[in-house]
């Protein structure tokens, strides 16, 4: 592994209006590591996945990828840097109008590197991939249980070889096994694509699998990073509480957000 | 509350809000005129918007351009013009009836489904899903929809005119027993090409206009089902709206001299 980290996030922020959403985020993610941020629903976990990815514009701070900080850079140049990226989304985003196969071949055929018969060649293979049969290639995908959406969703993101996935809850909804089949999926996938993963959730069964290295955020900060075999013997308060999903504790639930 | 406060920040508002939309359309268009395109979805879009608005389009200008010659021909009657039925039927169909009905059904009909389609897109992550996928959102939904639309309406409408002269034709002749030569010469007599030209000038910015809203109040919808039902209503009272206004500024530009 070479000294400089895939990502490195320095003192990244993001606030909506008065909302303090990110508050300084630092984090390395080294090549081919796989790390996974958890922490509480609407403590910003998708908002700092979208300013990595370019969605959404941070308001201060860096984001390096392969030491090139990506932060400021026009339209045009960031989207080269997209295409080193897949993202399975939190519902999945299959777009609904495409069978199936479309869908997964959907950024190989953007991208101009195939046309619609060769793609076709490679979404099926994705889809055998995840465990998907050639059949449900010409589905819609609204024809697909959530499950299936969810290892539809995950060919699709592996289907342009990234070198850095995007996992945004990718457990959330399933029941548990299905949820177990998709993290099996998930690591490896990202393994046999010698891929860096950053994924994100509050499952923490999830995180454990999917997990080399876990970083917690909470309220706007990273509060706590390291191995997974180190995340229960933490000594942190707010870690402890969230990992063992104690009510008591530092971490206080509130209704409404400033 | 201070009333003048009230009326100044709804103004700012009205202000910000005509400002977003500016820049919206500027880049709906510079997405229209510049590569990669995609023709597939144009001609998706041309057949839905297009061919599907056919039948809402015939009927609306059918009825409005009998409704026309049997109204016209009971008010003139009154002092003995008659005879202008025929030129009063193809002078309002092409000018403004023609135009301004289509518009209203087509943004009611495909406004609506623009934003509804494009706000369920928003809200579940499709657009971003797009973009990283090296897909510009632009191009691949709007500038379509923006093409198809902007062309589709002056079809409509000279279809639409021909359907609506056929409707006073029928009345005319069927009902008020006029001669069918006689109808057919006065309705080509005294009507200019300016006339037509006119109606499919609008046709086309009212297409823009629809395909413009139903896209921007998609495009910006939040907050789940409630936030696209939202979108829907907006994208036609909008439309609508701004298709009353344009069409009066055409109007004036056309024929005020
Ligand atoms: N586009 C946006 N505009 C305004 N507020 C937003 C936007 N996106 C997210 N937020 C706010 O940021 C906070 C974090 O959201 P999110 O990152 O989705 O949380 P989670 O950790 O559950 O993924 C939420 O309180 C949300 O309301
Ligand atoms: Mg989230």
């Amino acid at each position: 592994m070479s000294d400089t980290p895939k990502l490195r996030i320095r003192d990244l922020k993001k606030s909506f209006g008065a909302k303090v959403v990110l508050n300084g985020i630092d984090l390395d993610i080294g090549a081919g590591e796989s790390v996974v941020v958890i922490g509480g629903s609407g403590t910003g976990k998708s908002v700092l996945l979208k300013c990595i990815i370019g969605l959404m514009e941070p308001d201060s701070g860096t984001i390096e990828i392969d030491g090139e900080n990506v932060v400021g850079l026009p339209r045009s140049e960031r989207e080269a840097y997209m295409r080193k990226f897949g993202m399975l989304f939190q519902g999945g985003a299959l777009f609904d109008s495409l069978p199936v196969w479309e869908n997964v071949a959907f950024g190989l055929m953007a991208s101009k590197q195939v046309d619609r018969a060769d793609a076709r060649k490679v979404a099926i293979d994705k889809l055998a991939q995840v465990g998907l049969s050639e059949d449900v290639a010409a589905l819609s995908p609204s024809e697909l249980s959530g499950g299936m959406q969810k290892r539809v969703s995950l060919a699709r993101a592996i289907a342009t070889d990234p070198e850095i996935i995007f996992f945004d809850e990718p457990t959330t909804g399933l029941d548990p096994i299905m949820a177990d089949v998709i993290n099996d999926l998930i690591v490896k996938c990202t393994r046999e694509l010698g891929a860096t993963g950053l994924s994100i959730t509050h499952d923490m069964a999830s995180a454990r699998k999917i997990a080399d290295r876990m970083a917690m955020l909470y309220q706007g900060k990273i509060i706590w990073a390291g191995p997974v075999s180190e995340i229960d013997s933490s000594g942190n308060d707010y870690v402890d509480q969230f990992i063992h999903g104690r009510a008591e504790g530092p971490i206080q639930m509130a209704v409404r957000r400033g | 509350m201070n009333p003048l406060a009230a009326i100044g920040r709804g103004f700012l508002t009205l202000l910000a809000t005509t400002g977003r939309i500016g820049l919206f359309a500027s880049a709906a268009i510079g997405h229209c005129v510049r590569p990669p395109f995609y023709p597939r979805l144009i001609l998706r879009q041309f057949i839905e918007i297009g061919y599907y608005s056919l039948p809402v389009v015939g009927m609306t200008t059918l009825f409005s351009g009998m409704v026309l010659a049997l109204q016209s021909y009971t008010g003139f009657a009154r002092f003995s013009a008659e005879g202008a039925v025929a030129t009063v039927v193809v002078l309002s169909m092409t000018r403004e009836l023609a135009p301004v009905l289509a518009g209203l059904m087509v943004a009611g009909r495909v406004g609506a489904a623009m934003a509804a389609e494009i706000g369920t897109m928003r809200v579940t992550e499709q657009i971003d899903a797009l973009t990283t996928l090296s897909t510009n959102p632009f191009k691949y939904l709007i500038a379509p929809r923006v093409i198809a639309a902007t062309i589709s309406l002056p079809i409509l409408v000279l279809i639409g005119d021909i359907i609506g002269v056929f409707g006073g034709y029928v009345v005319g002749v069927y009902k008020l027993d006029f001669n069918a030569a006689n109808y057919i010469s006065s309705t080509i007599q005294y009507l200019e090409r300016m006339d037509v030209i006119s109606g499919l000038v609008k046709a086309a910015v009212f297409g823009f206009l629809i395909a413009l809203m139903g896209c921007y109040h998609g495009y910006n919808s939040r907050g789940g089902a409630q936030g696209v039902g939202a979108a829907t209503t907006n994208a036609v009272v909008t439309a609508s709206i701004m298709i009353l206004v344009a069409n009066y500024v055409i109007t004036e530009m056309f024929f005020a001299d």
